[in-house]
């Protein structure tokens, strides 16, 4: 099998499509790295959209967390306080046990069954825990940006007569994210890190379907040297993390193009976040 | 443990269950806590100690030196955790037997042959015939390197980032008073980065807290190993026969972690105000305001 | 009994020194009842603790045990952190290409589907151990596999609906299948996978092979291996 078709028939085997049957012999690098790669699919894909939801419900309840009513702040704070506080290993494992308990036929809601087997799948159920998780530490992350705008700009704003909605839009949320940038790139960087755990402790591999670690992992113990498919994931997640700190660069210059050169707050890769 | 316990099929109920827990197993679980607090005591100076070095190295004025600092901060980073464990502690350990094996054996014949290691039985780290306690230790040991070594990336990083915060007016005062480079290092420098570097740290800290469940991929048997192997359904093979009760000693695990965690934050807050004290930062003034 | 143990082990360095040579580590996982297990008192135990036990006295080594993680069993061998693997391995053609393997003490065994009912999909959805043979066998199979860290796991899988059918070692399984009160039977066929079980070695210690080799003989000879498996596997088990 030359290189090349190795690469037709395993770029997609992560998604289910080409060969059915991982290779049994060889384990040529070439297969190595085109599996390994094809894994990686499953990285992006639940760092992304993680990513983006999170984002979303992080600005509510860093919003939350931040308000005078304790009715909103005590949930986001438990909330914020429960994800950040516990390694992500358990909180995998807790919403495996608790998914599965969901009834298997299918739940009736108004006379229409709602279907739940796909709950415990990894692409729905860790992709939701993931999603939670990254929202509480990037919470945290927005509600100390919030925390941190300059009084003179709030007190501006209402003087110009921008209050309530307009403020939020205008000059709130936009100060918050230049605050929280370089923070926020670093939580990307360990959430992408953190995908790597969904199928070794969390998810079963479904139709050996799995992430670049798990064909890592079967080669490794195809081959019982740990010392080729490891280093592998290693290079494929320097690759990701350096293309990823490049597009948060690219947006921190966007977000702080108003100010002198001198003022912008470089991306510093610092770990202010829990994990 | 107890003389009721001789037999656990036998008896039901709560004497069932205190013969259960204080089964020979989970003192091993309860001595498994022990071990990861002594380790997360001893890998924290250990990682703070490897970033100190790689931030130095970092800002060193020898070119090679401050490439390999900020290379090692960049390379270890950049690496899930998990996937640096599956493969380094197989060669920190092969390595460090090859280095003694140079000094010891009597034959110097390449030691990697195929996927084989071998040295001379001298070279054994720790020697085969040493007592299961060292072997132990050494696995402890190379857990607590392999820990400081990517922790310490991170705090290298921190502590990078805290020294170029340190006002850069301050340090030329000092040096236009006459200070050597040490001495602006040790009497301004030194002094003044914990602060800036203190929100980093104790992140680090909560960080290296959560990847302990890891340690069990360096050989180490933690609390979650533990937890895992008790709970998982036992049959009659065992002494004490039961379902799965994973759930119940993972919800064990995640009460530790929250109290650790919240401990940890108390403590954390305290050292920040105490180290805001005379600083000139806005919480360091807003102190100096409160006491006036 | 910590105190024993100290003593012991304080003996073991005093002789150790003079026979260096002969302290052999066995390498186990832990996790695979009865084969192998951590029994309630915190140390392994199982068919091939006693196994293991009477074969050093046979081929008198002194013997330690050692616990690894089944996924990186193989690499740690070679690296020589312990010198044999002891863990209810099958021999294959793969593992013999990096290692090698004692004569078997354990026959061919046969793997067995488990499921809640007689009229399980075996070509639906089949939970497997990852990375044993059982798993690649399904794969093959047709069946969609669905592969989880722990054996445990797996049979939690059927147990709450998430896999049909488990597929796993019948040895493994039967204790299981018989404490269940009927919740759970075996399905389908059983199928011959791998060449019995057998202790891994470094293909360069030929002595050490040698020696496990004339112990185990010497126990099939004397009964007293089929005896220490009808202990272990109850008397319906395939013998020698």
């Amino acid at each position: 099998m030359t290189c090349w078709e190795t690469f037709n028939a395993y770029a997609f085997r992560s998604i289910g499509i080409g060969e059915n049957l991982l290779p049994k012999s060889d384990f040529t690098l070439c297969q190595q790295f085109t599996l390994i790669g094809s894994g990686l699919i499953w990285n992006v894909y639940f760092g992304a959209l993680a990513l983006l939801f999170g984002f979303f419900l992080a600005t509510g309840i860093a919003l939350a967390k931040s308000a005078r009513s304790p009715w909103l702040s005590k949930p986001a704070e438990w909330f914020v306080f429960i994800f950040r506080g516990s390694p992500l290993f358990i909180q995998f494992f807790l919403a495996y046990e608790a998914l599965q308990m969901l009834p298997k036929a299918g739940i009736d809601v108004f006379g229409i069954s709602v279907d739940t087997a796909w709950t415990t799948r990894a692409w729905a159920g860790a992709l939701f825990v993931l999603f939670l998780n990254t929202s509480a530490y990037a919470a945290e992350i927005f509600h100390g940006a919030l925390r941190s705008i300059p009084k003179g700009d709030l007190e501006a704003a209402e003087a110009y007569g921008i209050t309530g909605w307009q403020k939020f839009t205008r000059i709130q949320w936009p100060t918050m994210l230049r605050l929280a940038w370089p923070s926020y790139t670093n939580e990307a960087i360990f959430l992408f890190h953190a995908t790597t755990l969904v199928f070794f402790s969390g998810f079963p591999a479904f139709r050996q379907m799995g992430d670049a670690l798990y064909y890592a992992n079967y080669f490794a113990d195809k081959t019982f040297n740990p010392f080729v498919p490891y280093p592998i994931v290693a290079f494929y997640f320097i690759c990701l993390t350096l293309l990823l700190t490049s597009g948060f660069n690219a947006v921190n210059r966007r977000l702080n193009r108003h100010l002198p050169s001198n003022q912008t707050s470089r991306i510093r890769l610092r770990p202010n976040l829990i994990r | 443990m107890f003389a009721v316990c001789a037999d656990p099929k036998a008896i039901e109920g709560l004497t069932w269950l205190s013969c259960y827990l204080t089964s020979g197993k989970h003192l091993d679980f309860y001595w498994s806590f022990v071990t990861v607090l002594l380790l997360l005591a001893v890998t924290a100076p250990a990682a703070l100690a490897m970033g100190f070095g790689g931030a130095m190295a970092a800002r060193s004025r020898i070119l090679p030196l401050s490439l390999l600092g900020k290379g090692y901060a960049a390379l270890v980073r950049g690496v899930p955790d998990i996937v640096f464990f599956l493969f380094f502690v197989i060669a920190l350990d092969q390595g460090l037997e090859y280095l003694k094996s140079l000094a010891v054996c009597a034959d110097h014949a390449w030691p990697w042959q195929g996927l084989e290691f071998r040295v001379c039985q001298e070279a054994k780290v720790p020697l085969g015939a040493s007592s299961a306690f060292w072997h132990q230790a050494y696995g402890f040991a190379l857990a607590v390197f392999t820990f400081a070594l990517v922790f310490g990336a991170f705090a290298a990083n921190v502590l990078y980032g805290a020294m170029n915060a340190v006002p850069k007016a301050q340090l030329e005062t000092a040096e236009a008073y006459g200070m050597s480079h040490g001495q602006v290092f040790r009497r301004v420098l030194m002094p003044q980065m914990w602060v800036y570097a203190l929100p980093g740290l104790s992140n680090l800290w909560m960080i290296l807290i959560k990847a302990t469940p890891l340690l069990f991929l360096l050989g180490v048997k933690d609390i979650v190993y533990w937890a895992r192997e008790l709970g998982g359904s036992k049959t009659q093979a065992y002494e004490y026969p039961h379902p799965d009760w994973r759930l119940w000693y993972f919800l064990g695990l995640l009460v530790f972690y929250l109290c650790f965690t919240k401990v940890s934050e108390i403590v954390l807050a305290r050292l920040s105000a105490r180290l805001s004290r005379g600083q000139a930062t806005a919480a360091g003034e807003a102190m100096r305001r409160a006491g006036a | 009994m910590k105190k024993i143990l100290l003593a012991t082990t304080l003996l073991a360095l005093g002789t150790g020194l003079a026979a260096a040579q002969d302290v052999v580590r066995l390498g186990t996982e832990g996790a695979y009842p009865p084969f192998n297990f951590i029994n309630d008192a915190g140390e392994v135990a199982g068919f091939e603790r006693d196994v293991g036990d009477e074969l050093c006295k046979r081929a008198e080594l002194t013997c330690e045990w050692v616990t690894n993680e089944w996924d990186s069993i193989i690499p740690n061998l070679q690296s020589g952190n312990y010198d044999v693997i002891i863990a209810g391995m099958s021999i294959t053609d793969e593992r013999e290409e990096v290692i090698d393997f004692s004569q078997n003490y354990f026959p061919p065994a046969a793997s067995a589907y488990v499921a809640l009912a007689a009229d399980a999909d075996l070509k639906g959805t089949v939970a497997a151990q990852i990375s044993t043979i059982q798993a690649g066998y399904v794969a093959e199979s047709g069946a969609t596999v669905l592969e989880f860290a722990t054996p445990d796991e797996s049979v939690a899988a059927v147990r709450n609906g998430e896999a049909a059918a488990v597929f796993a070692d019948k040895d493994f399984l039967a204790p299981i299948v018989a404490e269940s009160n009927g919740e759970l039977m075996f399905v389908g066929e059983e199928v011959q996978l791998g060449g019995g079980v057998g202790l891994g070695l470094r293909e360069s210690d030929t002595e050490l092979k040698a020696k496990f080799n004339t112990a185990i003989q010497s126990m099939k000879d004397d009964g007293s291996l089929n005896a220490l498996i009808e202990k272990h596997f109850g008397p319906e088990t395939a013998k020698f």
